[in-house]
């Protein structure tokens, strides 16, 4: 069902944690739901220099936080918001239609990051719209408030 | 992946179907091949066997054996118990009495006799999934044609007041089906004395092969036909009869019923063990359905703060064959309707586990289990942003 990537990032997920004095937190989706992904940037000089996460989902909820947050790390945070839901499933080698939200979520949990840290920052807080490929109907969980095309 | 164990946990979603069950079978694939309605020698020396297995399956259920009829599973005999008594009925009434926690088999042929113009009541049950002979009682109405309520449940195991339920519903003639699919061969039944019309059950729940069930009709319970064709099964359900699934159905049933005591004996101790285990180990856990009206091998927890389907990939890649009421498991996106139904909300249901004993296991299984489970459990919360450690505590939910 999942493919070796999945299944990697599953069972040795990378970034798990917190970030005490984070620049930025985001916290995304609903325990009703069955997933909240929380991201812990800490941001310095406009680089991200270090990412956590902590996740209560499913298997595909964890790898999809887990890849996020590799790709993410070092980057700008021009650049991370540039990260969308459909790079992170390419880069998971795919995941099954159902769990297409669990990459939703990491993209979203990324920019909630990333907008909490530009209001710390007192800074103009750029669009932050969620960018990726929005599920289909097959891949689409009825419970959130995400409307599905 | 830890390959040297293999810990098979999942009984309640199949077993596997025991040596001498297919030994029995297999001369039916080849030297004894005829078809049961042929008047050749082959024809009647399959008859013969299924006539045997027929007559197992009776003196298993107290029945008599022109009062069983074999399917192609559990799902086939739900569906064309409830369908098939509805539709014989329309002109008494259009009223069905069931449970909330029903096999989706059930539910979903309701569902579907919704749509058709009949009424139906979907019963609730306790936190322990227990329904009340009060509610079963109150529900009834003059157009009530049909009563079926599920013997035990598949997810928790709970077994229902299957006898008390019986006696009112002969006593106000309504036809009673009860859904015994997790309950033969695992608990003692008599359809006779705890006034049962019509029952369902499905061989590869009790070390048979998968495809083949069988539904008791007691003899006067009008029911219309559901498959349509030939004069197998005594003119009530066509199609050239599964002679191998049908001997190893009967000798499954045989074996299961022979020595049942005994059996469910020593699964109820595994079990007993491995939630004392469990709850003893593992902080923030409930023990889902009812502490003794339940299967002897099933066992079902929720653990707050983490998901199911994460657990049990956890559980697969050290041998643990577990399943899960988790929508995530499912695909379906919402967690399992029973676990809803006895009153959990919505992210506990998520972390649901059970964990469904059977012949094959052994005190080290259980020992294992209790050593992996909890590493596992502890590991996941420490990832989910849920869980707000409370220091020294050990409060079961
Ligand atoms: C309670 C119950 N009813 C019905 C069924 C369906 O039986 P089958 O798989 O033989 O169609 C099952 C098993 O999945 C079950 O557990
Ligand atoms: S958390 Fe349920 S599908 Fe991913």
């Amino acid at each position: 069902m999942y493919s070796e990537k999945v299944m990697d990032h599953f069972s040795n997920p990378k970034n798990v944690g917190e970030i005490a004095d984070a620049s930025g937190v985001g916290e995304v989706g609903n325990a009703k739901c069955g997933d909240i992904m929380k991201i812990y940037l800490k941001i310095e000089d406009n680089i991200i220099k270090d990412v956590k996460f902590k996740t209560f989902g499913c298997g595909a909820a964890i790898a999809t936080s887990s890849i996020a947050t590799e790709m993410i790390k070092g980057k700008s945070v021009e650049e991370a918001l540039e990260l969308t839901n459909k790079a992170v499933v390419d880069a998971l080698d795919g995941l099954p239609p159902a769990k297409i939200h669990c990459s939703v979520l990491a993209e979203e949990a990324v920019k909630a990051a990333i907008e909490d840290y530009m209001k710390k920052q007192g800074k103009e807080v750029e669009s932050t719209e969620f960018i990726g490929v929005e599920p289909n109907e097959e891949e689409c969980c009825s419970k959130c408030e995400r409307k599905c095309h | 992946m830890d390959s040297r164990k293999a810990v098979y946990m999942d009984h309640a979603a199949t077993t596997y179907t025991k040596k001498e069950v297919l030994e029995e079978m297999l001369p039916f694939f080849t030297e004894s091949f005829g078809n049961p309605s042929s008047i050749h020698k082959f024809g009647r020396d399959a008859r013969k066997y299924v006539d045997t297995a027929r007559e197992r399956v009776a003196k298993a259920l107290g029945a008599n054996p022109e009062e069983i009829y074999f399917t192609a599973g559990g799902t086939e005999a739900d569906n064309w118990a409830v369908k098939g008594a509805a539709y014989a009925n329309r002109s008494k009434g259009n009223h069905i009495i069931t449970t909330k926690i029903e096999h989706h088999a059930l539910i979903h042929a309701c569902e579907y006799l919704e749509k058709e113009g009949f009424q139906v009541t979907y019963l609730p049950v306790d936190e322990y999934g227990l329904v009340s002979i009060e509610d079963v009682k109150n529900a009834i109405t003059d157009k009530t044609i049909l009563i079926s309520i599920m013997y035990a449940n598949n997810e928790i195991g709970t077994i229902q007041p299957i006898s008390e339920i019986g006696k009112l519903a002969r006593e106000k003639g309504i036809c009673f089906h009860t859904d015994a699919v997790q309950a033969v061969g695992s608990v003692k039944i008599d359809v006779k004395e705890q006034n049962i019309d019509m029952l369902s059950l499905s061989a590869h729940k009790f070390y048979g092969p998968k495809g083949i069930g069988a539904l008791f009709v007691k003899k006067g319970v009008k029911l219309i036909n559901f498959v349509h064709g030939g004069a197998q099964e005594r003119g009530r359900r066509a199609g050239t009869e599964n002679t191998p699934g049908i001997i190893g159905l009967g000798k499954a049933i045989e074996l299961a019923t022979d020595n049942l005591e005994e059996q469910s004996k020593r699964i109820m101790d595994l079990r007993d063990k491995l939630i004392k285990g469990v709850m003893d180990k593992i902080p923030y856990t409930r023990l889902n359905g009812h502490p003794v009206k339940r299967l002897p091998g099933n066992a079902n927890f929720s653990f707050q703060y983490i998901e199911g389907e994460a657990l049990l990939l956890n559980l697969d890649m050290k041998g643990i064959a577990g399943s899960s009421g988790s929508a995530c498991t499912s695909g379906s996106l919402d967690p399992s309707h029973v676990l809803l139904a006895i009153g959990l909300p919505h992210e506990i249901a998520h972390g649901s586990l059970r964990l469904s004993l059977g012949t094959v296991n052994t005190e080290e299984d259980i020992d294992y289990v209790l050593e992996v489970l909890p590493e596992i459990v502890e590991k996941l919360r420490q990832m989910s942003p849920l869980y707000e450690k409370i220091k020294g505590g050990n409060t079961n939910v």
